[in-house]
């Protein structure tokens, strides 16, 4: 990134700070907003400066082990990341699970740097205060697979069952408000206040809405992984806490992606 | 059409006929049902207030979240039915509270998420779906308009006991309807669902504008 493009981004970056807290007074639809924005930023959204930093960490020695993730196999060989992330979530011989990104990452993390499981669990999502590693890797893995069309399989038999666990957690409903992921996500052209819904039971709805996460959330000044999206939907949900990289987590974004096969992968986004 | 071609259409009928019947409730959806049911009672965990007895399903959520919502009729009216007996009526006999109130709760979406903290009120989340007041233009659309709904209606004791209902348990009159059971599930008092019921129907409440 050259430093025009640099200057021009913190300059947008203030902008959408004011413009966060006139939002409050105005009525224009949160959708019609974040498209004014992704206009002015067209050639550059926040989220590169995450992506730089996974970049770096990729390739950067690190943990008791002092090794890079150069090795890791995210299902296109080792080291491969070209690509990778447009076929994920995927069967993987090496631990006999379905895993997504984050939980592949973990697996990479743990097994090539020898970095405790519970070191990386215990915070897993970026804060104002802290920037998570595993997020910033994430978002450099995503941004490799910009422009590539979405190949999920559901060929092998766990692929398989993934999918439909997955497709059963989309509807069910639990907690002290009935919610299920459907309860929002199942209705065309519905929103929760000025916030539009997708409805993951239309292709091009759910197409739209998968390719575009992870993301940049303006309003949080954050880039956002795929996990934390979903976490932060169970907790709007009223549910218990998912516990990072589950197999529930896992298999829900598996039916999530299925959803999206075809589509192009254009992430990371920008949202709200 | 020729007899050979009418026997071919006979053969694949039944033969669809055979697939159709071994895949709707199999064996396999069975055992994904419970695989399903036992890895969210596992990945789920204590938050906050948000514990993780919150996953266990009741009757009427396990039935809605098997069929999609979609109940076949008699199990739908023996689930409402259940429902409505659960509905505790107020004693005073009397439903309608201040609508000045109920307008404030209408618009707090807190409540009962892992971020909000035990001694936090839960807001009653109506402008999070409906469109009530004139006036408050950030509305959800996930349930109807509710704009004049009062005024469309004669306020009767009748309707007032309606809607109150409806506010304490809505899957009394829709077993599987996206609306939480406010009274039902403790989220909101007798009280605070009689002020929402005059947010509904009071003549000077905004969501009857004159």
């Amino acid at each position: 990134m050259n430093t025009g493009k640099l200057t021009k981004m913190i300059l947008v970056l203030a902008l959408a700070a004011s413009g966060t807290a006139q939002a409050a007074d105005t009525a224009a639809s949160d959708s019609d907003k974040i498209e004014q924005y992704r206009e002015m930023i067209s050639d550059g959204n926040p989220a590169d400066f995450d992506e730089m930093r996974g970049e770096e960490l990729w390739k950067k020695a690190g943990g008791p082990n002092q090794a890079s993730l150069e090795k890791c196999d995210l299902g296109k060989g080792p080291g491969v990341v070209k690509g990778a992330y447009a076929a994920l979530p995927r069967y993987f011989k090496d631990t006999k699970m379905v895993q997504d990104l984050e939980s592949r990452l973990l697996t990479c993390m743990t097994t090539l740097q020898g970095i405790p499981e519970a070191d990386i669990t215990a915070k897993p999502f970026a804060s104002d205060k802290k920037a998570s590693d595993i997020s910033s890797l994430a978002s450099y893995v995503v941004g490799q697979s910009k422009g590539i069309k979405m190949a999920v399989s559901t060929k092998h038999p766990k692929e398989k069952e993934a999918y439909e666990i997955g497709k059963r957690i989309f509807f069910y409903r639990a907690g002290p408000y009935d919610f299920a992921c459907s309860t929002c996500h199942a209705t065309s052209d519905t929103r929760i206040r000025m916030q539009d819904l997708p409805n993951f039971q239309v292709k091009a709805d759910a197409q739209a809405a998968y390719v575009s996460w992870p993301a940049y959330r303006v309003s949080q000044g954050l880039t956002r992984s795929f996990q934390w999206r979903l976490n932060d939907c169970f907790r709007q949900q009223r549910f218990p806490e998912p516990k990072f990289a589950s197999e529930a987590t896992v298999a829900l974004t598996m039916y999530l992606a299925v959803s999206a096969n075809g589509a192009e992968y254009a992430g990371p986004g920008l949202k709200r | 059409m020729n007899a050979k071609q009418l026997f071919g259409i006979a053969v694949s009928v039944c033969l669809a006929s055979v697939t159709f019947s071994a895949q709707a409730g199999s064996k396999d959806d069975k055992k994904l049902d419970a695989k399903t049911v036992e890895i969210i009672k596992r990945d789920f965990r204590d938050k906050g207030i948000a514990k993780a007895d919150r996953v266990n399903q009741d009757e009427l959520q396990a039935a809605c979240s098997k069929y999609k919502d979609e109940l076949p009729d008699k199990l739908k009216a023996k689930l409402e039915a259940a429902q409505a007996k659960e509905i505790k009526w107020p004693a005073d006999g009397n439903f309608m509270g201040d609508w000045k109130a109920g307008e404030k709760l209408a618009q707090s979406g807190k409540g009962m998420t892992w971020s909000d903290k035990a001694e936090d009120p839960a807001g009653g989340n109506c402008y999070n779906c409906h469109r009530l007041s004139a006036k408050e233009i950030a509305y959800g659309t996930i349930g109807p308009s509710l704009l004049n709904y009062g005024k469309k209606r004669a306020a009767k004791e009748e309707l007032q006991r309606s809607v109150y209902g409806h506010i304490y348990n809505a899957k009394a009159y829709n077993a599987c309807a996206n609306m939480p059971r406010f009274g039902h599930m403790g989220i909101l008092s007798e009280a605070q669902i009689k002020d929402l019921v005059a947010l509904l129907l009071d003549p000077e409440s905004p969501v009857n504008p004159k």
